[in-house]
């Protein structure tokens, strides 16, 4: 892909991004809300490729779009009583949140702005070199420096105690 | 090249309509989607520093993974929990959750 083209990509996406989270924590229907989610979701997958991190935009889409979404879909359809419609809170509680994150957003992008970030033209990020599938397996799964093998096995687990503790929770007694 | 800033002004952008989001919704399903942004944002932060300043580790691209999959099982319990308090409650807006089971 050209570099023009990669531009022009990044910022569509972006354009995406923004409007979608805008409207999935405004709009009033749930289901609505949540398809917003996941075009931000896949929007998100489609960043991770433009950085050319393609294992990390597969279990995006994978995990995200396909699991977590579906978890949230269930859970409005299960849980939407009349119309499924939600409410906000009163004005004065919407506008302070609205100057809260306006005011936390302005800060954030002008330092951001400001602040040079002294990076190099790197090849990892102009051409489309993936990271080797075997390379993110052994680091996965190695026990050395910069290996996660101990990290992996505590999500396995913690992974383990949320399907027991969903059961408990969620089951009728 | 896309300029590192601008991916971390959508991330930023992204966070904050999340923390919007939770300050202002009432439905708990509503605030558990601007959650879900929150870490969203923070996961694309991680990996656009992994890429750009240190682009021969990956040691932000398995934070992401991590964080994908804890936030996976942070909202497989949340609903869970959501499910159990709309059983006992029939609503699941939070002025309305008050009261604790005893």
């Amino acid at each position: 892909m050209g570099a023009t083209a990669e531009i022009i990509v990044f910022y569509i996406l972006a354009a995406v991004i923004t409007v979608s989270s805008i409207l999935a924590v405004t709009s009033r229907k749930m289901l609505r809300a949540a398809t917003f989610l996941l075009v931000v979701l896949l929007c998100t997958a489609g960043l991770y490729l433009l950085l050319n991190y393609h294992f990390l935009a597969v279990v995006q889409l994978s995990v995200y779009a396909g699991g977590i979404l579906i978890l949230f879909i269930f859970a409005i359809l299960l849980t939407s009583s009349k119309g499924d419609r939600s409410e906000s809170h009163d004005r004065r509680r919407r506008i302070a949140a609205f100057a809260a994150a306006l005011a936390g957003a302005v800060i954030t992008i002008v330092a951001t702005a400001k602040h040079k970030v002294l990076y190099g033209d790197n090849a990892t990020i102009l051409g489309d070199n993936e990271i080797p599938m075997k390379q993110i397996g052994h680091a996965l799964i190695g026990d050395g420096k910069y290996e996660y093998l101990l990290s992996f096995e505590a999500l396995s687990i913690l992974l383990l105690a949320c399907i027991i503790g969903g059961i408990l929770i969620a089951r009728k007694r | 090249m896309i300029p590192m800033e601008h991916y971390l002004i959508v991330s930023s952008i992204m966070f904050f309509v999340g923390l919007y989001g939770f300050l202002s919704r009432k439905n708990l399903l509503a605030i558990l989607i601007s959650i879900e942004l929150i870490l969203n944002s923070v996961e694309i932060n991680f990996s656009v520093f992994n890429r750009y300043l240190f682009p021969e580790h990956m040691e932000g691209m398995f934070f992401s993974l991590f964080g994908i999959a804890i936030s996976a099982a942070e909202t497989a319990v949340a609903i869970a929990i959501i499910i159990n308090v709309y059983r006992v409650t029939q609503e699941i807006d939070v002025r309305h959750i008050d009261k604790m089971k005893y």
